[in-house]
């Protein structure tokens, strides 16, 4: 599919960060539900590295190599500095055994120092594993309990009146705050191979906003989980209609189940 | 003119050609998730050129340069996974950081973008050096080829980081001419990148 036509310009002037005006706001919205946009907009910015290699200039000079060099070396705690050799003559002799001692205890001083700082930075990095390896064992474990819920062996079941006809259901459950959404549909007629439905948030005000698309298992079942919405949206309903397999953005056809807020 | 880019785009090109045959941009990251210095030293010698040309081109100055490089090179070192090579080289990406930061940097705000959202997507593998450097030549002939004004817009809209509004305040072009001409510019770089 591709990009928008009308919203090549203003694409590309996002991709610089040179749109300004409510064209940005536009733009913004927009790609966080078109693929195709979305695609563009990185092949641009893909473009924008093409004029960055027309620059040309001096190499940076040794000390800019030094000071990453030195700056990664302190920020690499697996990899403990080499000490310095030191030999037993030279500047030793020279500088007289008083000085040397003053010079060692300084030494010792400012290593003990150094030391007692690395003790405590080696501290706060495994404070800081632990609490990643809490988090990460945590969300193991929620991703655990949901894997089943959207895996092959799932049985939905809608609960009808005994002899009724299924009917077309869908049930959006929305957090407005964080623009959390999730959405199961059931008993949805087939569609042909070009067609998918798609999910719309129908704001308090302004235009629906796209929430997803998707197809209808062999059962009519279909699921939305956390489409790409803005947090904060207030909705008065929300609503599905058939469009292109891609999705729209915008509604080109009457709704087939529309749910308000209540 | 023309023909001094050309000079100046063939010494580069040799310049990276010249470094073929060492690791690749996606090895020498894996090590740099595994803490090797040496490969992220390895990473800096191949790109900080391109980083640090971008950045001194946005903001005049070597020292501000020096210290987007810094940042952006110890960026990588701290966050290897932000570079995602299924969707484009690390030259590329790289010099979009660049150009990102030294505008933050040049309008004195703080980076608005992490690395990590910075998604970019080239047909060309300037991972290969030589790809890169045949990329140059041709980048360099198009944008000397092409009409003062669109390379004018172009040129404020990348490196001075001025918005489409400013462009045509400045230029006393019509906004709509300003966004044609921006957009042609870009196309004709893919399409001569490409070709």
């Amino acid at each position: 599919m591709a990009a928008h036509e009308q919203f090549a310009d203003d694409l590309a002037l996002y991709a610089l960060d040179a749109l300004d005006g409510p064209q940005k706001g536009v733009i913004e919205e927009h790609v966080k539900t078109c693929a195709a946009c979305r695609r563009e907009l990185e092949t641009l910015r893909g473009d924008m590295a093409l004029l960055a290699l027309s620059a040309s200039g001096p190499h940076p000079p040794q000390r800019s190599r030094d000071r990453l060099m030195s700056a990664i070396a302190a920020d690499n705690p697996a990899v403990a500095p080499e000490p310095a050799a030191v030999s037993s003559g030279g500047w030793f002799g020279r500088l007289g055994w008083t000085a040397a001692a003053a010079v060692l205890i300084a030494g010792a001083l400012l290593m003990n120092d150094a030391k007692e700082k690395n003790a405590a930075l080696q501290r706060e990095i495994a404070g800081l594993q632990a609490k990643t390896a809490a988090q990460d064992a945590e969300l193991e474990r929620v991703r655990g309990e949901f894997a089943a819920f959207f895996g092959p062996e799932i049985q939905p079941v809608t609960l009808e009146v005994p002899n009724g006809h299924p009917q077309p259901q869908g049930k959006a459950i929305y957090v407005q705050s964080s623009g959390k959404l999730l959405f199961l549909a059931s008993n949805l007629p087939a569609l042909p191979d070009d067609k998918a439905y798609e999910l719309w948030v129908i704001p308090t005000t302004g235009n629906p906003l796209p929430a997803g698309v998707f197809r209808p298992d062999n059962k009519g079942s279909g699921l939305v989980v956390n489409p790409p919405l803005s947090a904060g949206v207030a909705a008065k309903g929300f609503a599905i209609t058939v469009e292109p397999k891609e999705g729209s953005p915008a509604p080109t056809t009457k709704p087939v189940m529309v749910g308000l807020v209540s | 003119m023309a023909s001094a880019l050309g000079q100046n785009a063939q010494d580069d090109a040799r310049e990276v050609t010249a470094q073929e045959g060492e690791a690749s941009d996606l090895s020498l990251v894996a090590r740099v998730r595994a803490r090797d210095e040496s490969a992220m030293a390895a990473l800096y010698d191949r790109y900080s050129s391109l980083v640090y040309a971008v950045s001194l081109r946005v903001l005049g100055d070597t020292a501000a340069a020096e210290d987007v490089l810094q940042e952006i090179f110890l960026q990588l070192w701290r966050k290897p996974a932000a570079f995602d090579s299924a969707r484009g080289s690390m030259g590329a990406w790289l010099s979009v950081i660049a150009r990102n930061r030294s505008i933050d940097a040049l309008r004195k705000r703080k980076p608005e973008t992490d690395i990590e959202d910075v998604v970019l997507s080239v047909e060309t593998n300037f991972a290969d050096n030589a790809d890169r450097g045949r990329a140059l030549v041709k980048i360099r002939e198009v944008m000397s080829s092409m009409a003062g004004a669109q390379r004018s817009a172009l040129e404020m809209a990348f490196f001075e980081g001025l918005t489409h509004t400013e462009i045509a305040e400045k230029t006393g072009e019509p906004l709509g001419t300003i966004k044609t001409r921006i957009r042609a510019g870009l196309l004709s770089l893919r399409a001569a990148v490409a070709g």
